[in-house]
């Protein structure tokens, strides 16, 4: 029988790896269309995304460690998205920055992609079209949440379970 | 120079090339017959009177479902209007399509000097489906006719180097057609969402 008890030793060791990276995040901005304003904006001295660690955006997606994927991605992009999430390096988490990325948004025609999540996993999905800077800042809390809560060896916590209220009559979890 | 002596100017001295022609609010439209563009074109060039130095853009319409009912979309109607304001006072009556072809082929002309502008509009047949490039006369045409050609499917005779400019090299078909399904995707990676 194993312990089901993470030791004392190694659960300190998961939260100071955790809190270390999720104060230095080296964001890779894909910027593709309008909501690169707003992440702009999120970035400059007014909103200051540089107080949650994250002012240093890298671009070179072998320096990065959050792919934020911003703006409308079509069809003729994805397989360079797709590239660039395979360079990173792991640990490495994606942010779905506005509804184009996280579901299509408006578009439903022959060239835009329907959310990236079918080509990419993705971590944190904010959207807004564009999104407003705070509500930038507040997923990019909720990703420190999730980084602070992974285990050091790159290991994710098992997914939420969702009220099954919330799911379709029918659909088997 | 006015848009009405600007669309007389191609009328006097093209008449066998013009099939209509009209100004709408302050804009002067000339419908010419598709195998004389490159002659008009280069007269609206080199003419010192009018010297339309510059091709503003290269567009093309699909008419094949003009007038019918629009297929019921995912998306409510959008509100835009759909026939001219009534706060603009209107002269002239919207002069309507220019005639019963499935495309038409439009030029926007510009002069730099000058300041005035002048639309051409070539009827394109679908079984047909070809008209003269422009790139000898005025190289910004090449990139602009490579979008028509990748949208609509309508060649360009003479053209350097005719290949999609939008759409990737895999795609099948012309996504501007009104025959092309609306919600029909050709995804390179991924599933088919």
């Amino acid at each position: 029988m194993m312990k089901t008890e993470p030791s004392f030793f190694t659960s300190r060791l998961n939260e100071a790896l955790g809190w270390a990276r999720k104060y230095s995040i080296f964001q890779y901005p894909f910027v593709t269309a309008c909501c690169g304003m707003e992440y702009m904006a999120t970035a400059c001295s007014h909103y200051d995304v540089d107080r949650f660690g994250a002012g240093l955006p890298r671009f070179s997606p072998r320096q990065a460690d959050v792919l934020f994927v911003v703006g409308t991605i079509s069809h003729k992009m994805a397989p360079v998205l797709k590239r660039i999430h395979d360079q990173m390096a792991d640990p490495k988490w994606v942010v779905a920055f506005g509804v184009c990325t996280c579901t299509g948004g408006f578009y439903d025609n022959y060239a835009t992609v329907m959310g990236i999540d079918t080509l990419i996993p993705v971590d944190v999905y904010i959207p807004g079209c564009p999104p407003r800077p705070e509500m930038v800042l507040d997923g990019l809390m909720k990703l420190q949440d999730k980084i602070q809560d992974q285990h050091a060896t790159g290991k994710r916590p098992a997914f939420e379970r969702h009220p099954l209220q919330v799911l379709k009559e029918g659909f088997e979890t | 120079m006015s848009t009405f002596s600007l669309c007389t100017s191609v009328t006097d001295r093209f008449p066998d090339a013009v099939s209509a022609s009209h100004t709408y609010r302050d804009d002067a439209t000339v419908v010419l017959r598709p195998e004389s563009l490159l002659e008009v074109a280069r007269f609206l060039k080199d003419d010192p009177a009018l010297q339309m130095n510059y091709l503003m853009d290269v567009t093309a319409v699909d008419y094949s479902a003009f007038g019918q009912a629009p297929t019921p979309g995912f998306f409510a109607s959008s509100g835009v209007a759909v026939s001219p304001s009534s706060q603009i006072p209107d002269e002239d009556p919207w002069p309507g399509p220019p005639e019963l072809a499935r495309f038409t082929v439009v030029y926007h002309f510009f002069s730099t000097a000058h300041k005035h502008r002048l639309r051409l509009v070539v009827p394109v047949e679908e079984s047909v489906a070809e008209v003269d490039s422009l790139t000898d006369l005025l190289a910004g045409a090449n990139w602009l006719e490579r979008e028509v050609w990748d949208m609509f499917g309508i060649t360009f005779r003479g053209h350097p180097d005719l290949k999609r400019i939008l759409m990737y090299e895999e795609f099948e078909g012309h996504p501007l057609r009104r025959d092309y399904p609306v919600k029909k995707r050709q995804p390179l990676i991924g599933p088919d969402n």
